[in-house]
């Protein structure tokens, strides 16, 4: 692995490695020195040309974690806003030395384009590009499911996860969706039909518009944010109508079985797309995601930067 | 070619065990106080082993635990890079404890340099003492081990295994390579 652009790009055993390596770093967190020396000297660029405060956040504290140093590159207030292009910037960090560049773009594809130029020679780590990927997130929602649901080792054959709400607009969802289908879980994505993306017939997941006929046979429900910024076109009559046939309130939770978890991505729309009452349930493990991002984010880190560079064969 | 050479087997092995874990009790003034921590993958066997062999003598449980070094290895970038182990240290963690890291073959004492730095970052022993099944020389850094199952004089081309029951299905040390 040089690149991680995608989770459909992590084959069983590549996905397994990293969660196992997350689990081993996880124990770190729980040290008084929380600190590894393993990335000494090497250099993370966080390349965000949107705004994000959580994986932005989580990236560096993986990185610092790892003895690397961090480059914080935001696109407001630097060169990017005076007209400078992705390559002219690429270049840029590539003469000072970057090893890793994280990057979190509008534009679906960017980092692919990063990764496959030779503007630069190193690794790249999609940290969400338009409304095309977000891999890191789905690694650590496996690693979440895989931690309440698996023992917390192997893969999730045999789970059933549901994804409701704006699949369309949603990197998580598609990352998530490959992701879950290679570890071995079904996946069931519930959402308004404007909400769907062309295509989702060819996704390896099943479709349904009625989020209490899937709730009750799910081992995990994921809640997706409502993305306001994204809903000019009317997608939905109304919120309040979106919230009552796709929101997960406590009547709708407990239809979930007993051993469910509830997951969301965040930042939360608390009363839309999950209420107060079921967001501040033990079984949403919200918070826990946050944490178990930092031990993902750290192991792919390692995993890309821990060695010597792989020699393209 | 591949000849491997049996330079200790099974009762070997276990009368070394015995005799290291009579030598740790001895110089560390009895059994309390103590930890042993093996290096993944079969020094994790051995420290177990040891642990057992003081419980027989001192009728005391020892507690003990793995201490994975990888991410604190010299040579990292000079490999592809490598799956971790597991780590596992008491929740009490390591402070004022005799600390005594076990592993199967002692060669150029980078492994116990990188160990050391680990176990620095997990908090303060009252003393770090080094237990190795076998030292076949070779020594790349100023680290010398206090307990030693068997000195082996070897060549630097030759390879020293260590095979035990746990991961191995039998145990033995061998020589290979090295021609006659």
């Amino acid at each position: 692995m040089q690149h991680l652009l995608s989770a459909a790009d992590l084959s069983h055993d590549e996905a397994v490695l990293i969660l196992d390596t997350a689990a081993q770093l996880a124990e770190v967190t729980d040290r008084s020195v929380k600190k590894l020396p393993t990335l000494r000297g090497r250099t993370v660029v966080n390349l965000f040309f949107e705004d994000s405060t959580r994986t932005r956040i989580s990236f560096e504290v993986a990185a610092k974690r790892l003895s690397a140093d961090v480059i914080n590159f935001a696109a407001k207030g630097s060169s990017v806003s005076k007209g400078e292009s992705l390559k002219d910037t690429a270049l840029t960090l590539e003469a000072m030395g970057a090893d890793a560049v994280i990057i979190r773009h509008g534009a679906s594809g960017a980092p692919h384009r990063l990764a496959a130029s030779s503007w630069t020679g190193c690794s790249v780590i999609n940290a969400g590009d338009g409304t095309h990927e977000h891999p890191t997130q789905a690694l650590l929602d496996a690693y979440t499911l895989r931690r309440h649901l698996a023992g917390g080792s192997g893969d999730l054959s045999g789970l059933s996860v549901a994804i409701v709400g704006d699949i369309l607009h949603s990197r998580v969802a598609r990352s998530n969706v490959l992701l879950l289908k290679t570890l071995g879980a079904s996946v069931t994505v519930v959402a308004p039909p404007t909400l769907l993306p062309y295509g989702i017939d060819s996704w390896p997941c099943s479709v349904s518009y009625d989020i209490e006929s899937v709730l009750p046979r799910v081992d995990a429900v994921m809640m997706l944010r409502v993305q306001a910024e994204r809903m000019q076109a009317a997608f939905f009559p109304s919120a309040l109508e979106y919230s009552r046939l796709y929101g997960l309130d406590i009547d709708r939770f407990n239809l979930l079985p007993s051993h469910a978890i509830v997951l969301h991505p965040g930042p939360m729309n608390r009363g839309m797309e999950i209420s107060a009452d079921v967001a501040d349930e033990n079984r949403s493990v919200m918070v826990e995601q946050v944490a178990n991002g930092v031990s993902v984010r750290m192991a792919v880190l390692y995993l890309l930067l821990g060695g010597m560079a792989e020699v393209e064969q | 070619m591949d000849s491997a050479r049996v330079v200790l087997d099974e009762a070997d092995i276990a009368r070394a065990i015995r005799r290291i874990a009579h030598e740790i009790v001895e110089k560390a003034k009895g059994p309390e106080a103590l930890l042993l921590l093996g290096i993944p993958t079969r020094g994790v066997f051995l420290a177990q082993r040891i642990a057992d062999a003081i419980t027989a003598i001192e009728g005391v449980q020892v507690p003990c635990g793995a201490l994975d070094i990888t991410l604190y290895r010299d040579d990292l970038r000079l490999r592809t890079v490598r799956a971790l182990e597991s780590t596992s240290i008491p929740t009490s963690g390591v402070d004022g404890l005799t600390i005594v890291l076990v592993d199967d073959v002692l060669f150029s004492g980078r492994t116990i340099r990188a160990a050391l730095d680990a176990l620095n970052d997990l908090g303060r022993p009252a003393a770090v003492r080094l237990a190795v099944l076998v030292d076949r020389g070779h020594r790349e850094l100023p680290i010398r081990p206090d307990y030693v199952g068997k000195n082996l004089p070897t060549s630097l081309v030759e390879n020293v295994r260590v095979l035990l029951a746990e991961v191995d299905g039998a145990d033995s040390v061998e020589i290979n390579g090295g021609g006659s």
